[in-house]
């Protein structure tokens, strides 16, 4: 039982944080209607930035500002730059730079900050809290909940409940209706890649400092599992990112602790694999509309 | 005065044929004017046009004496445009309310906004009762409502509505064009209403105008047009 509840709320940590760069994907495909394959590298490129502000300053939170800053920044700049200059119909060219973008990226950091692991120390420690006799949370993993959590409940009541928001979703889903209503599209989009990249910023910050250390390729894990994450939610569904983020999540914690850590891979392909046989859209897929 | 205005407008796709071929047309403040025309007559491609969904090859759109070459679709609806378009414009994603919000957010403030709404639902009445329900569960006639409402929510100078009556029954587009020739009195509204269903566009407008190949072929009072068979056999089949 105590080897359980130790799994388990290391689990619900890893997979706010899954759940959130799961969210990010969401955000671009839902703005987009692209995949982005580069958002772990502009994730990591903002992270570097964090690392070298908390490095010249001290200050964890300042790292942390210029981290989702720079994110955003990103985010906002490959929408404009990139993806915006090409065809909106097929999905494939979107794809093919993203991929390009990720190679320039990282290799634009290995140049600029050596390819080495570069530890990154975590503003909480990362001993667990012992309650009963039981080791639970640490306060960096509940720092991790906690943060990942207010983020996507900000992201939740900024679609959800604010006339932006409402924008937003109306281009994401009839861009074409949007405009016919005054709706500025093409700034929604890029608002879209802005908050989606800055929130995956948020995401491999917050991992960083329980794996290796940092270097190009430190979320690219996180990237495969978090798209895996983000369909077998449904990729345009949030609510599917965050159930199946944090689902995930837990899988892979429990079957590290009782199988093995190889296996935990296997198991988030296999119900991915399960998830596409049942619900080819994803388990949170938009239902069918009325035609008649 | 002279709400919307095209002069020698030609708009074509691809390098095909122009599909609406240096079409001049004014519309005065308040008028009502039918545009008929059978299928692939350049009905829809004009008020695409018109409002900027299709780029023009030449000739210019006035919108109020201000020309609209450059603005883009959404900006042009911020200056007084507004296109129901064919079929289901409808956000199925959102609900209803949604729906009509978004069509006054750049128009109203919030307090008027949520005014305009509850005009609209007094306005049309089935709309109010399924307020919370997912634009994908309205039905064809409830859709086109909610078009028609989230458009008027904007208080546009110039109202394009395309097909109205498209799939609906008689007494439904009634009831739809019953509200719009009341609202276009009540506040002035310039309308031009695009339709295959002649009998009901000539119901509501005063004036009609007919194409035929992308031209004006008859531009004429809607009684005039209505006793013309000569003109109904020519050009609208029947």
């Amino acid at each position: 039982m105590d080897r359980f509840v130790f799994l388990f709320s290391a689990g619900l940590a890893r997979g706010a944080v899954l759940a959130l760069f799961a969210l990010s994907l969401v955000i671009v495909w839902r703005a987009a209607r692209v995949v982005n394959f580069a958002q772990a590298a502009l994730a990591v490129a903002a992270v570097y930035a964090a690392f070298a502000v908390t490095a010249a300053t001290g200050s964890y939170s300042a790292g942390l500002a210029a981290g989702l800053a720079s994110g955003a920044l990103l985010g906002a700049l490959a929408e404009r730059g990139l993806m915006r200059r090409l065809g909106a119909n097929a999905p494939l060219p979107g794809i093919i730079v993203a991929i390009g973008l990720v190679m320039v990226v990282q290799a634009g950091l290995a140049i600029g900050f050596g390819p080495e692991h570069r530890p990154m120390h975590p503003p909480f420690s990362q001993r667990p809290f012992v309650i009963g006799g039981v080791p639970v949370l640490s306060p960096y993993d509940l720092f991790t909940l906690i943060a990942a959590g207010v983020v996507m409940g900000g992201l939740a009541l900024l679609f959800n409940r604010s006339s932006l928001g409402l924008q937003m979703r109306a281009a994401a889903f009839a861009p074409e209706t949007a405009r016919l209503l005054g709706v500025r599209v093409s700034r929604m989009v890029t608002l879209g890649w802005t908050l989606a990249v800055a929130a995956a910023s948020l995401a491999a910050l917050l991992l960083v400092p329980n794996e290796l250390g940092l270097n190009p390729h430190a979320a690219d894990l996180l990237f495969v599992n978090a798209f895996a994450v983000a369909v077998i939610g449904g990729l345009d569904s949030p609510a599917g990112a965050l159930i199946a983020g944090i689902g995930v999540g837990l899988l892979g914690s429990l079957v590290t602790g009782y199988v093995s850590a190889s296996a935990s891979p296997l198991a988030v392909l296999a119900l991915l694999t399960l998830v596409l046989l049942v619900r080819p859209g994803g388990l949170f897929a938009a239902k069918e509309a009325r035609t008649a | 005065m002279t709400a919307l205005a095209c002069h020698d407008l030609t708009v074509g796709y691809g390098d095909g044929a122009p599909v609406i071929d240096g079409l001049t047309l004014e519309l005065g403040q308040g008028d009502v004017v039918a545009l008929l025309g059978a299928n692939g007559a350049g009905k829809t491609t004009l008020l695409r046009a018109l409002t900027g969904l299709v780029p023009t090859r030449s000739g210019r759109v006035e919108l109020g004496g201000r020309e609209l070459a450059r603005l883009s679709t959404e900006e042009r609806v911020r200056r007084g445009l507004a296109l129901v378009p064919e079929g289901r414009s409808v956000v199925v994603e959102l609900t209803v309310d949604e729906n009509l919000r978004l069509g006054g957010l750049w128009r109203h403030k919030h307090k008027a906004r949520k005014a305009a709404v509850e005009e609209m639902y007094a306005l049309f009445e089935p709309l109010a009762r399924r307020r919370d329900a997912a634009g994908h569960t309205l039905s064809g006639g409830e859709r086109q409502m909610l078009a028609l409402a989230r458009a008027l929510l904007a208080r546009p100078d110039v109202l394009l509505l395309d097909e109205p009556s498209l799939g609906l029954a008689p007494q439904v587009t009634a009831q739809l064009l019953g509200v719009l020739r009341e609202s276009a009195a009540r506040t002035g509204l310039t309308v031009l209403l695009a339709e295959q269903n002649v009998t009901s566009a000539l119901s509501v407008a005063a004036r009609g105008v007919v194409l035929s190949l992308g031209s004006v072929v008859a531009d004429r009072s809607a009684p005039e047009l209505a006793a013309d068979p000569a003109l109904r056999h020519a050009y609208l089949g029947f």
